[in-house]
């Protein structure tokens, strides 16, 4: 029966998305509407966790803005993303890394992968 | 008010034209079959009954078998009457997805999920008893008084109380059906429908 269920999903799931994961750093494009008109507003920030499967999945991006955390929930296959760039793979230890939270400053940079 | 009897899949999302993310269950909607018409001379009153799904040969009854044949059907898992159903039906014909179309409005009927014996802020929303501090203590969802003292000396019947929740029969009404997948006999409609995924649920328009 779920098979079923991924069977649609597929249509509506995106599939010009990179690959990305907990501990990188993305850039994403996100549209927003003003009563008619539409612009594009970039999001750059670490991403802590990606959660749920198929075309329910989200993923939350965190980043420091003047001082205080901000963190964004993004479904990876919403209509809204108009491009997603990572720009930076991060090297860490664990698929949530909510720890970040509690960390500021020097303490909270992430290692980068090389290679 | 032309129904069907169908299968609950599960629940996912998608993005609509106004690019919101909405809620939606999908049903499957194999092809029924009428298995016994019933009139208003024979029976008292008129109904149609359908069959829905496949069972096993074997664990079903002689005389459910013999009641299939009749009917020129391969033995289903449910049957159920449907009241008020088209007249033109007879035994043999199919009632599929086709009745319904994108944009309308359907209720469907199913089994809830039990929930077990639960207290009374659960199943009945009571808001529990004030604060959990100034020397209250284990009253925090308790459901208060019942009821006055000598006069009346009872309590009320009806009185909402704790007790077994759920696995009641329950329609949701007016799910307006988003997309339909006539090939693969899928439903999908906005919203809940009540019921574990892989229950029956009786869908009328």
């Amino acid at each position: 029966m779920q098979g079923i269920i991924r069977e649609i999903q597929q249509e509506f799931m995106r599939t010009d998305i990179p690959d990305f994961r907990a501990g990188d750093t993305v850039k994403v494009m996100y549209k927003i509407k003003e009563g008619d008109k539409e612009r594009v507003q970039p999001f750059q920030g670490v991403v802590i966790q990606r959660r749920g499967t198929g075309a329910t999945e989200t993923f939350t991006v965190r980043k420091m803005a003047s001082g205080v955390g901000v963190e964004r929930i993004i479904p990876i296959h919403s209509p809204y993303i108009e491009s997603l760039e990572v720009t930076k793979r991060g090297k860490v230890r664990r698929a949530r890394i909510f720890y970040l939270r509690g960390l500021t400053g020097k303490k909270a940079r992430i290692k980068e992968k090389r290679g | 008010m032309p129904g069907l009897i169908g299968k609950k899949i599960g629940m996912t999302s998608f993005y609509n034209e106004m690019g919101r993310n909405v809620a939606c269950t999908v049903l499957d909607v194999s092809p029924n079959y009428v298995t016994q018409v019933k009139t208003n001379e024979k029976d008292g009153y008129s109904a149609v009954q359908l069959a829905y799904g496949t069972a096993k040969e074997k664990n079903t009854t002689k005389a459910m078998k013999g009641h299939y044949n009749k009917a020129g059907v391969a033995v289903a898992e449910v049957l159920k009457e449907f009241q008020e159903m088209d007249e033109n039906l007879s035994v043999g014909d199919t009632v599929d997805i086709n009745q319904f179309k994108v944009g309308d409005l359907v209720e469907i009927t199913g089994v809830s999920k039990g929930k077990g014996f639960q207290g009374v802020v659960k199943r009945h929303g009571f808001g529990g008893v004030g604060q959990s501090t100034h020397g209250q203590h284990n009253r925090l969802r308790a459901p208060g008084s019942i009821g006055a003292c000598s006069t009346p000396s009872r309590v009320f019947k009806g009185m909402r109380m704790a007790g077994r929740m759920g696995n009641d029969r329950i329609t949701v009404f007016n799910l307006r059906v988003v997309k339909m997948v006539p090939e693969k006999n899928l439903l999908i409609v906005r919203g809940a429908v009540p019921g574990h995924n892989g229950s029956n649920v009786l869908i009328q328009l």
